[in-house]
């Protein structure tokens, strides 16, 4: 199998042709909307290297081993800095394409290029997707055929493995007309001391009528930054979900864009943020309704500890044709700390007639008659004040509507909360 | 062995003289139920006892069984098996009532115990047949959307699987039709043992037709003005609290 190891010329070609965009493209610097109190010293990657693929790697078990995620997955797959360590995709329907990116570049090349990279990145980081473009060798190709639908959840784990290694993982999903798939990306780092960099990609096109949920989970360590690009399309009547849990990583920049180009289309973009000490969170977000007759909602949470600081910028964008729209936004902030620091910037611009939409964002600590409450029943301080950050977080991932990954999500959330001083 | 609440005082943070002096005991196994106006100071008296941080006890004492309670911390208080019954019983978004109930039981384990999952949910099924309580109520975030009969029922649910020495009541009977009263007034009379007591604060008589008292106390300006058997409280029902305005002049 690995002897046709040809990438088709189209690929090669916007691989060169990302490399020249990413040296020309300038830094996001001080002044650009996109990048509004983010921090730019986060950006400088100076001394990371893309990961060597076969590189003093000779334990694989132990990496399996550590890959620990759904009771029973619809298929599984562990990659080590983009390169596949383990697979297991036998009980999935007749006909669903579920490879590695690097085979199925191969493989199913033209199927690929139909889907890969197809929207303009545009909430800051065109640079940084160029990045990935140039870059990106492996990840995930899924494809399920029209009326197939994959019970259960496929999941991905993504380590990185080195000390100022960088990794490109690509996920791109296409449910065609009435398929339904759930995927889950898990990123980590396997030691906690060593810094690395991830600029993830995730296209997400979910056909007419289909229903297309993604779910990452960002568990990387504290000395690495990540960013993560999600573009997500939904035609007529699609219903497509994301949903991203940031626990690691010392900086993460989220880009989400979310385009609704039928009636009828569906969209939910979910996200729970728990940053603690010094971790930044940075997340912009794009509900584009380009049809009438779509809905978008957006919820977005997070639980601030010690000094970690957020940001939220989001925009609602109703296109001139895209009547009869309704699009909500919400971000709401939990302060654990009188050091931590959330900035939300919510946007709506809407261009038609007959639109519902709202946004809004809060920021609160918790009310001390809450507390009282949970004490009264005699729940000490710390564990009430964590039991009620566990339920603001829950009221999220209750939306995801799948038990095995609601369960899943929660051993990271609750890991993260462990320990932490509120 | 008793709850002993002697010569209590109690200000607001501002200074405010709220309680000038209660005195009570109830040993266990009674009843007993506070009446009042507005502004009496009868709630102040059961958030005082639970702890909360918005007054300040000025003087006085408060004992359960011999122990100081205003020397526990809030949380103390109720694992030493003192249960405050709210007036207003906070939401608690995302937390499942069930696992709300279970947190607090868990508190009450020593470190590393764990509670055995089938007879919690035997027990608390059980319970909240008793209280009229339909299933789906363990899986709801702990009084988020309840009607105020639903938030009641739910301080009895919480007070009978938390099985306290004490139960103090604030006020349950406040905004509850006759229904939820009868079924509230259930849960506490199937509590009713030698080893409880139990303060009913309340403002109408009403509650003491289904939850019969061992005394009644009137209380007035920040003190117990008066008190006496379950007949107090018809006769308050009669004449109302006008009295109060008189009898200290003759006193």
């Amino acid at each position: 199998m690995t002897t046709a190891t040809t990438l088709p010329a189209w690929f090669t070609a916007r691989q060169q042709a990302a490399q020249t965009r990413y040296e020309s493209f300038p830094t996001p610097r001080r002044g650009d909307e996109e990048w509004r109190f983010a921090n730019f010293k986060q950006l400088d990657f100076t001394g990371f290297d893309k990961a060597q693929r076969s590189a003093g790697f000779s334990r694989p078990e132990a990496l399996v081993s550590r890959s620990t995620g759904l009771e029973a997955p619809a298929a599984k797959f562990i990659f080590r800095n983009d390169t596949l360590v383990s697979s297991d995709s036998n009980n999935l329907p007749e006909g669903v394409i579920c490879l590695p990116l690097a085979e199925a570049l191969v493989s199913h090349g033209d199927l690929v290029e139909a889907h890969f990279m197809k929207q303009e990145t545009r909430l800051g980081s065109a640079k940084y997707a160029a990045w990935h473009e140039a870059n990106v060798s492996n990840g995930m190709f899924i494809l399920v055929p029209k009326n197939v639908e994959v019970d259960g959840v496929i999941e991905v784990h993504h380590w990185i493995d080195g000390a100022n290694t960088v990794i490109f993982p690509h996920t791109l999903i296409v449910t065609e007309a009435h398929a339904k798939v759930r995927v889950v990306d898990i990123f980590r780092s396997t030691t906690e001391l060593d810094p690395g960099v991830a600029v993830a990609f995730n296209d997400l096109c979910a056909g007419p009528g289909s229903s297309l949920d993604y779910v990452a989970v960002q568990a990387l360590n504290e000395v690495t930054r990540v960013i993560q690009i999600n573009e997500t399309s939904a035609a007529r009547d699609a219903n497509a979900k994301g949903f991203i849990l940031n626990t690691g990583a010392s900086w993460a920049r989220n880009e989400s864009l979310s385009r609704l180009e039928g009636p009828g289309s569906h969209s939910d973009m979910l996200s729970i943020s728990i940053p603690a000490r010094e971790q930044e969170y940075d997340q912009r977000t794009f509900q584009h309704h380009v049809s009438e007759g779509a809905y978008s909602d957006l919820l977005y949470k997070n639980t601030l500890y010690d000094h970690a600081k957020t940001i939220f910028s989001g925009l609602i964008f109703v296109d001139e044709r895209a009547h009869h729209t309704d699009a909500y936004q919400t971000c709401r902030n939990l302060l654990m700390s009188d050091t931590a620091e959330a900035n939300s910037m919510p946007g709506l611009e809407i261009n038609a007639d007959q639109v519902k939409c709202s946004h809004g964002s809060t920021s609160a600590q918790i009310h001390d008659d809450e507390i009282f409450y949970l004490r009264a029943r005699g729940i000490d301080p710390a564990r009430a004040r964590q039991l009620i950050a566990l339920g603001f977080s829950i009221e999220v991932l209750e939306r995801i509507g799948h038990e095995g990954l609601e369960t899943l999500l929660l051993t990271f959330i609750e890991a993260k909360m462990t320990g932490l001083t509120c | 062995m008793s709850l002993h609440i002697q010569d209590l005082r109690a200000t607001l943070e501002d200074g405010t003289e709220i309680l000038k002096g209660v005195t009570l005991e109830i040993p266990k196994g009674e009843v007993h139920a506070i009446m009042g106006p507005n502004g009496s100071g009868k709630s102040t008296l059961s958030k005082v006892i639970a702890g909360h941080e918005s007054y300040v006890v000025t003087g006085g004492s408060v004992t359960l069984d011999g122990e100081d309670v205003l020397e526990m911390s809030i949380d103390e208080r109720s694992r030493a098996g003192v249960f405050m019954a709210f007036q207003y019983p906070s939401e608690v978004p995302g937390v499942s009532n069930a696992n709300f109930i279970r947190a607090a039981l868990q508190a009450r384990l020593p470190k590393g115990e764990e509670i055995d999952a089938v007879a919690f949910y035997k027990s608390l099924y059980k319970k909240m047949d008793l209280l009229d309580m339909d299933r789906k109520f363990t899986a709801r975030a702990v009084n988020e959307g309840f009607s105020g009969g639903e938030k009641k029922r739910n301080e009895i649910l919480q007070m009978m699987m938390l099985d306290p020495v004490y139960g103090i009541l604030d006020e349950t009977d406040s905004g509850l039709d006759i229904d939820a009263l009868k079924v509230v007034a259930k849960g506490v009379n199937a509590m009713r043992s030698p080893e409880r007591g139990f303060l009913l604060i309340t403002h109408y008589q009403r509650l003491l037709n289904y939850i019969e008292p061992d005394h009644v106390h009137v209380m007035s300006e920040g003190r117990i003005v008066k008190s006496g058997g379950a007949g107090l409280a018809l006769e308050l029902e009669e004449k109302g609290y006008e009295f109060l305005k008189e009898e200290p002049a003759l006193a």
